[in-house]
């Protein structure tokens, strides 16, 4: 291979093929590499107009898109002696199945089979600056382009290396399976030319790159199950804790009675060091480590601590005297200059904290050397936690190695390294390796939330029109802290007008918030006060609970008007996607069908994410379902039937994304209903799943479906966090539609009495049981 | 320290550990079999269910000394070889509706279905939607849809 510019075939004239310059390079190696910048893709916004709204033109997706832009790096693929892809993409795999997508993206580029592509998990790589951050529902929207390039340029090369080994020329050889053919029926494998097509040195190659057209896919758009299926239903897929690092013992942590309380002193040290199994106990900023043989000896080594504790941070506090900080802080809603017959709709909504944790729960191992560190956990942004580390360990960050590996879940709750940071503290403070992880009860207690927020909503209207819509949405704090925050200060110059003065929240608020109806005059404001929580943007930050409140007033506005609800979202309507996928739902669910009393449908609409999604759910709120009765559960209304419909542009894996929907649906329906913490003098009283009533099995509608509508988009969509706002909405709308009542507060059980036992606070982890064998079946 | 016999996975193993330590932690940190997972340690979440002489139960809340020298466990590593062939028909009809999402739950997931299966089947009925609400595991990612129908497939599989 030389390093003369690869030209393969004429520029073709079909329509939606597309062909450009772009830059690539050859990495010098014994088998083929071609590198592509990430950000090659980065075609300028059409200027934004004087907007009703911004996210229509611009939104949080290409706030992340151009953020990746200034960084000049590479991402490499490469064609080994197999004749399989390997590609390390700087983005983490959390359970949204961005590894088989991406594989399907480079199969198709390449002419190979999709289990002929690897799709590893690239470590921190500092470089990258911002380009390494798994959030927003962005990754194949700022992914998919750069990987195709370096797909199509490997392609060429390998190609090209046929032509010659073949005596033949690259505009007669066909690909196909990772094999290239010559009109004769001569052929050579792709491992047979990764050697023949490799580079001796790293050159730039300016290459002509014709990327396939959609109507030539034949994996982008395939219903493709995820990769690494087989490993997870043998066992055999890895997560932190199930990673051998020699020497790196299990490790809990004693954390204070209230939220984010420290410790002060350990007054049985020797003791819990001489009990079985334990061999090291020490104390670090956030409670006490312990490490022993087995993650059993460390509860045991927790429950027998006695530990002296300062105070936390919103001690003798709870749910109300928190709330009343939030209602001192609302932005008063403007009274708008509106005819003298307008009538006004005025609502006010309280959403309660919830919990973002996974079900693997924070955890790391982690090495910490005097010289060096080396940490491994499930990380959506590893560079600034690799950064915290260094500064925690006290260690230049080219010394820290962070290994990103697949999380069980994420849901916002891997934005932050919590689990890694501390692993390294206590790693540091044994000067032992670690497999630190935190117990469930530590999860809902100290771990990150969706903040509590209310939102308050004014409409007018007067003849059948919607004169003003103005909501105020006040929130707890959410912590941006995990690195968003610097990329918007260094995105800012490129941020379209309207946005200057605004802080972190507000301009996330803003880029992602958006009420797609011809309302007249619509304002939507957040305020954010009260950083004493520890929060994270949980799957659709503020969306889920803004969009609630939006779709329950449209309702009410219809109500006023007389108007059914889905006649009044289509005459509304701004777009015809939008208002295609209400279509399509109400004629699949049947809107509008003769329900019993107790039970109804609602319907609701969401636009985020360069999609458009609709949902219809059928509502059960009679006493025989309300108040049916299972051990140790939380019933209450039976949502029994749900359709979504999404348009998410270019799909690459309709069945990932159709995954993605109902993901989205469950986190719906458990936020509406049933799931909260509630914040009792100074501490969350939830600490199993038990407790905190995440959807469960008999939660879920025994129908279930999810439609993805045909598109001619050459744009991805998101998928992770499409599906969860659009449920919220229309759950809450069928629920006040079947009990008549408009909810306030949401979840909306969160005021029935506790329905557990409150687990202790000393110890903070309860004990194992050891009755198991009595629930055998 | 005591010892402990018992079978693993068709293979019978000896470990030494106290009497009290959880068989999740035996399993998962002394024998270093990873299947089983960890999501609550109280016998909640499920995700680490498991087989006992063919039954499902939670390891979290067993301790290693209940567990006798006859005793056959079986974790999801071991269950395909339970069966004729190369993976148990209920991780076929896993693979089959692509379930899985994190995967997290989900070897706590198959084998709590299969169980599941097996009692309903003894009972001489086919698995219905209230059998289905029965399930107590956790799926964080929420991708109970497919798991009832995965359910569904696999029973009448088996």
């Amino acid at each position: 291979m030389t390093s003369e510019p690869l030209h393969s075939v004429q520029p073709s004239a079909r329509r939606g093929t597309t062909r450009r310059g772009f830059i690539g390079y050859l990495i010098a190696g014994t088998t083929l590499a071609v590198a592509v910048d990430l950000n090659l893709d980065a075609p300028a916004h059409a200027a934004v107009p004087s907007p009703p709204q911004i996210p229509e033109a611009y939104d949080l997706n290409d706030l992340l898109t151009d953020a990746a832009r200034p960084t000049a790096q590479l991402v490499t693929v490469e064609i080994r002696e197999d004749g399989h892809a390997y590609f390390e993409i700087p983005r983490a795999e959390v359970g949204q199945g961005i590894t088989t997508s991406t594989a399907m993206i480079l199969a198709e580029e390449l002419d190979l089979p999709v289990r002929h592509v690897h799709v590893s998990l690239a470590p921190a790589r500092p470089e990258l600056i911002w380009n390494q951050l798994t959030g927003g529902s962005n990754t194949t929207v700022s992914t998919m382009t750069p990987v195709r390039v370096a797909a199509a340029i490997a392609k060429g090369a390998l190609l090209q290396a046929a032509a010659i080994e073949l005596g033949s020329v690259v505009t007669l050889l066909r690909s196909k399976n990772g094999v290239i053919e010559a009109p004769d029926g001569s052929s050579r494998t792709y491992g047979e030319l990764s050697v023949k097509a490799a580079s001796s040195t790293t050159v730039e190659v300016e290459a002509d790159v014709k990327l396939k057209a959609s109507s030539e896919f034949k994996v982008i758009g395939t219903p493709t199950k995820r990769v690494d299926a087989m490993d997870i239903v043998t066992g055999r897929k890895k997560f932190a804790m199930d990673y051998d690092v020699p020497g790196a013992l299990p490790t809990m942590i004693c954390r204070a009675p209230t939220l984010n309380g420290t410790p002060k002193a350990i007054r049985n040290k020797a003791e819990v060091e001489a009990m079985p199994g334990v061999t090291d106990v020490a104390m670090i900023d956030t409670g006490i480590a312990v490490r022993a043989r087995t993650f059993g000896q460390c509860i045991d080594g927790i429950r027998a601590l006695e530990v002296d504790w300062n105070a936390g941070s919103v001690d003798g506090e709870d749910d109300a005297s928190v709330l009343a900080n939030l209602r001192k802080a609302e932005i008063p809603l403007a009274v708008p200059k509106i005819p003298l017959l307008a009538k006004t709709i005025d609502m006010d909504f309280e959403f309660m904290f919830r919990s973002s944790a996974a079900l693997e729960p924070n955890c790391a191992v982690a090495d910490v050397r005097s010289d060096r560190a080396e940490i491994w956990a499930g990380l959506k942004i590893p560079i600034v936690t690799q950064g915290r580390i260094a500064e925690a360990v006290g260690l230049p960050q080219t010394k820290v190695k962070v290994n990103v590996v697949e999380s069980g879940g994420s849901f916002g709750h891997k934005l932050f390294g919590d689990g890694a940071i501390e692993a390294a503290k206590a790693s540091k403070a044994f000067g032992k390796p670690v497999r630190l992880m935190w117990h469930r009860a530590d999860e809902p207690r100290q771990g990150r939330l969706r903040p509590m927020a209310t939102s308050r909503i004014r409409a007018t209207h007067l003849a059948g029109q919607v004169l003003t819509f103005e909501q105020r949405h006040t929130s707890v704090s959410t912590d941006w802290r995990h690195g968003f925050g610097e990329m918007l200060t260094a995105t800012a110059v490129s941020l379209p007008p309207g946005l200057g003065n605004l802080g972190v929240s507000e301009t996330i608020f803003t880029l992602s918030t958006e009420l797609p109806y011809d309302f007249g005059v619509v304002t939507q404001l957040l305020n954010e006060t009260d950083q004493r929580f520890n929060t994270s943007a949980m799957r659709n930050p503020y969306s889920a609970d803004v969009r609630t409140a939006n779709e329950l007033v449209v309702d009410a506005i219809a109500k006023a008007m007389g108007k059914d609800p889905l006649d009044l979202r289509l005459e509304f309507l701004k777009d015809d996607r939008t208002r295609k996928v209400l279509k399509k739902v109400a004629e699949l669910g049947n809107w509008g069908r003769s329900m019993p009393a107790g039970t109804a449908q609602g319907i609701a609409i969401h636009k985020e994410y360069k999609g458009a999604t609709a949902c219809l759910v059928e509502i059960d709120c009679r006493p025989e379902t309300v108040n049916r009765k299972i051990r140790d559960a939380v019933t209450g209304p039976r949502v029994t039937k749900a359709t979504l419909v999404v348009d998410a542009g270019l799909v690459v894996n309709p069945t990932g994304l159709k995954a993605q929907m109902m993901g989205g649906f469950s986190d719906g329906l458990a936020m509406t209903l049933t799931s909260s913490c509630h914040l009792e003098d100074g501490h969350f009283l939830e600490a199993s799943w038990d407790n905190y009533f995440y959807t469960r099995e008999w939660n879920i509608p025994p129908e279930f479906e999810v439609v993805v509508m045909p598109s001619d988009s050459e744009q991805p969509g998101g998928a992770g966090e499409a599906g969860v706002a659009v449920s919220c909405a229309a759950i809450a709308c069928a629920y006040a539609r079947a009990t008549g009542k408009m909810p306030k507060r949401f979840p909306i059980n969160h005021d029935d009495p506790i329905g557990f036992d409150v687990k202790e606070f000393v110890p903070p982890v309860p004990a194992s049981p050891t009755n198991g064998l009595d629930y055998v079946y | 320290m005591p010892e402990h016999t018992f079978v693993v996975n068709g293979e019978k193993i000896t470990v030494d550990v106290a009497d009290d330590v959880r068989l999740l932690w035996v399993l998962r940190d002394v024998l270093g079999i990873k299947g089983p997972k960890y999501g609550c340690g109280i016998n909640v979440c499920k995700a680490c269910t498991s087989h006992i002489n063919g039954k499902a139960f939670n390891p979290c809340a067993v301790p290693v000394s209940q567990v006798s020298e006859s005793d056959e466990i079986t974790t999801i590593e071991g269950l395909a070889d339970t069966v004729p062939g190369d993976l148990h028909p209920m991780q076929e009809a896993w693979l089959e509706k692509d379930v899985a999402q994190c995967g997290y739950c989900q070897p706590g997931q198959i084998m709590a279905a299969v169980a599941l299966v097996n009692k309903v089947h003894a009972e001489g009925r086919e698995i219905t939607d209230t059998d289905l609400d029965t399930i107590r595991n956790v799926c964080r990612c929420g991708t109970y849809a497919r798991i009832r129908k995965a359910v569904k497939a696999g029973a009448a599989r088996m």
